[in-house]
């Protein structure tokens, strides 16, 4: 479905990017793993790539930093010769009551969540737009259109990138770019099991399909967005969050 | 000179759908052959791939008629 496709996975060292890095990869896509710190969770996932049949790519970047983002975007095609599916799924939260909120703690999830995939997509527009194909596919969240007590960076970055997500797909729509937002609810993840287990019992009430959602759930719907199914939409947030918002 | 003339008027014919006529050197891209802010961006990376040459976004903002396209492509190779 993806065969000799070059994808690249921001995020991709542990827990959704992961999974959507094997998910690629099952599908015949070659995999550059971004990550940010733990290079040793970079080197599973480039594990899992090649055991699904991919050739990966372990770079280390930081999302925030457009010198990092472009040298990283440059051996991605310096070592596969171009870039067809990039993956915007590098996320950090700092969560925190907006009273509580630091400043530094608003910056930081707004540069990595929502001006990283700004510096992604803008580096790798340029290629995409002369080859004439693109898939782009921003992972969003549900809170960034339901809204979240205690995230009000996190929120205001996920609701950012589904507006850049729109604004996106009308510029590059004439060169055969798709740009689509994914919006996954609560997913089993390391970020997801810090919370305490009563926390996560109320999160299950709220979800229709009463369960968390796993990483292979988003990865399913990055893949469809990926492929030749999915060539006919463009800036469109698709929830994968077991029924919780239905907006 | 003819010749990059000639290849910028084909391209820019070919992007913005306009007649060859109307492609003078002292047409302006914008208020003279309609085109709008992503029009033109094509139309660089056309020009890049036709010359084999990349044009700054520096550049490309100075860029105004048809004629400056040209003189620029010719001030290159």
């Amino acid at each position: 479905m993806l065969s000799g496709k070059i994808a690249m996975v921001t995020g991709g060292s542990r827990g959704i990017g992961r999974a959507i890095c094997v998910s690629l990869a099952e599908a015949g896509a070659d995999v550059a793993i971004v990550y940010a710190g733990n290079r040793d969770a970079a080197e599973q996932t480039a594990d899992r790539v090649r055991e699904a049949g991919g050739q990966p790519l372990v770079i280390q970047a930081d999302v925030s930093d457009a010198g990092q983002v472009d040298a990283a975007v440059k051996q991605v095609q310096e070592t596969f010769g171009r870039i067809d599916i990039l993956v915007n799924n590098a996320g950090v939260n700092r969560d925190n009551l907006m009273l509580r909120m630091k400043e530094a703690d608003w910056d930081q999830v707004v540069d990595t969540n929502l001006k990283g995939v700004f510096l992604c997509t803008k580096a790798v527009t340029r290629s995409m737009m002369k080859q004439r194909f693109g898939r782009i596919i921003n992972i969003s969240s549900v809170v960034g259109i339901s809204g979240n007590p205690g995230q009000a960076n996190y929120v205001a970055a996920k609701a950012g990138v589904i507006g850049l997500t729109k604004t996106t797909a009308k510029e590059l729509a004439s060169r055969n770019i798709t740009v689509n937002a994914i919006a996954p609810g609560f997913i089993e993840t390391d970020m997801t099991s810090q919370l305490g287990e009563e926390v996560q019992g109320e999160m299950k009430k709220q979800i229709p399909l009463a369960r968390l959602g796993k990483p292979e759930d988003v990865a399913g719907a990055v893949r469809f967005f990926a492929s030749d199914h999915a060539g006919y939409i463009t800036g469109q947030t698709l929830n994968v969050d077991g029924g919780m918002v239905t907006s | 000179m003819a010749d990059t003339l000639d290849r910028v008027q084909r391209i820019i014919v070919d992007r913005l759908g306009v007649d060859a006529s109307e492609v003078t050197k002292e047409a302006s891209i914008k208020d003279d052959l309609g085109a709008d802010s992503l029009d033109v961006m094509d139309m660089i990376l056309e020009l890049e791939d036709e010359f084999s040459m990349e044009i700054s976004d520096e550049e490309a903002e100075k860029i105004n008629t048809v004629g400056d396209i040209v003189a620029y492509i010719d001030s290159r190779s």
